[in-house]
């Protein structure tokens, strides 16, 4: 099962701009390794990362063999209004993992 | 995988993959860059430049506004902590559109492309990355008038990311 780690503040004021990190298990195979008897292990990594603050898009990334294991992010967005932040990873092989949190804006 | 299971990945594999290893580590010792970049598959100057062109088009790259920050001297390069800032308003009338890093010397020139926009209130975003040798990472800001704007930073990494001997 994928762990996802989300740190996102549980109450901000209006308009504070607010730091957000994410980190998700997984292992970000590269593609170009040799495992133990010298076959090349198949590429498997997250390709896609993106974060929406009440449904709308504020943080995308597009993630490359070279992003290290457990792919960790860390960005801002500003706090407008209470609702839910919504994280979403896809990746080779039909990885698909979403996350969300809740915000209270004052 | 550990880095020291990689080494005994190494003793296992057929006598090329070794051979290049000790020329890259001999070269990697006396500093010939040039036969240390003959491994497979690995970016260059020229793939990178090619990536970024991608990217970039026909527009001008400038230097400034951007501040890649990454360790100068990396122990581990399987794990990098590396940031990016970029100098802006970060209003909807002048704002990051994205940032790109790009290397030279790992398989593959790009690193990661981020999408941003003035809801993020601050230009900075921070991950870790990957680094197969000691070489020159570059960020790239797109801005919302169309600019684009670098930083480059030559890094030392003491032992890369699992690569060698990965085509037996």
């Amino acid at each position: 099962m994928t762990r996802a780690l989300i740190n996102v503040p549980a109450k901000a004021k209006r308009g504070e701009v607010i730091e957000i990190k994410t980190l998700i298990s997984h292992p970000m195979e590269p593609g170009y390794r040799a495992d133990n008897t010298g076959v090349l292990m198949p590429r498997d990594i997250i390709t896609d990362f993106i974060c929406k603050y009440n449904d709308e898009e504020i943080f995308r990334a597009e993630l490359f063999p070279a992003i290290a294991a457990n792919p960790f992010f860390l960005f801002s967005t500003i706090a407008t209004e209470s609702g839910t932040i919504t994280f979403e990873w896809t990746g080779d092989n039909g990885f698909s993992a979403a996350e969300s949190v809740t915000i209270t804006v004052e | 995988m550990s880095d020291k299971d990689h080494m005994n990945d190494e003793e296992q594999l057929p006598n090329a993959p070794r051979r290049r290893f000790l020329i890259h580590a001999v070269a990697g010792g006396i500093g010939l860059a040039a036969i240390a970049a003959t491994g497979p598959a690995r970016a260059t100057p020229a793939t990178m430049r090619a990536a970024m062109k991608n990217v970039v088009g026909e527009a001008s790259l400038r230097k400034g506004k951007v501040t890649l920050d990454l360790p100068p001297l990396i122990e581990n390069g399987n794990t990098v902590p590396l940031t990016v800032s970029v100098d802006s308003p970060m209003t909807a009338a002048d704002h990051v559109k994205a940032i790109h890093v790009f290397n030279e010397k790992n398989p593959q020139p790009n690193v990661v492309s981020i999408r941003l926009g003035p809801r993020a209130g601050k230009a900075s975003v921070a991950t870790r990355i990957r680094l197969a040798d000691s070489q020159k990472i570059i960020a790239v800001a797109e801005m919302s008038d169309g600019s684009f704007w670098s930083d480059e930073v030559e890094v030392v990494v003491t032992l890369a990311a699992c690569l060698e001997g990965s085509v037996p």
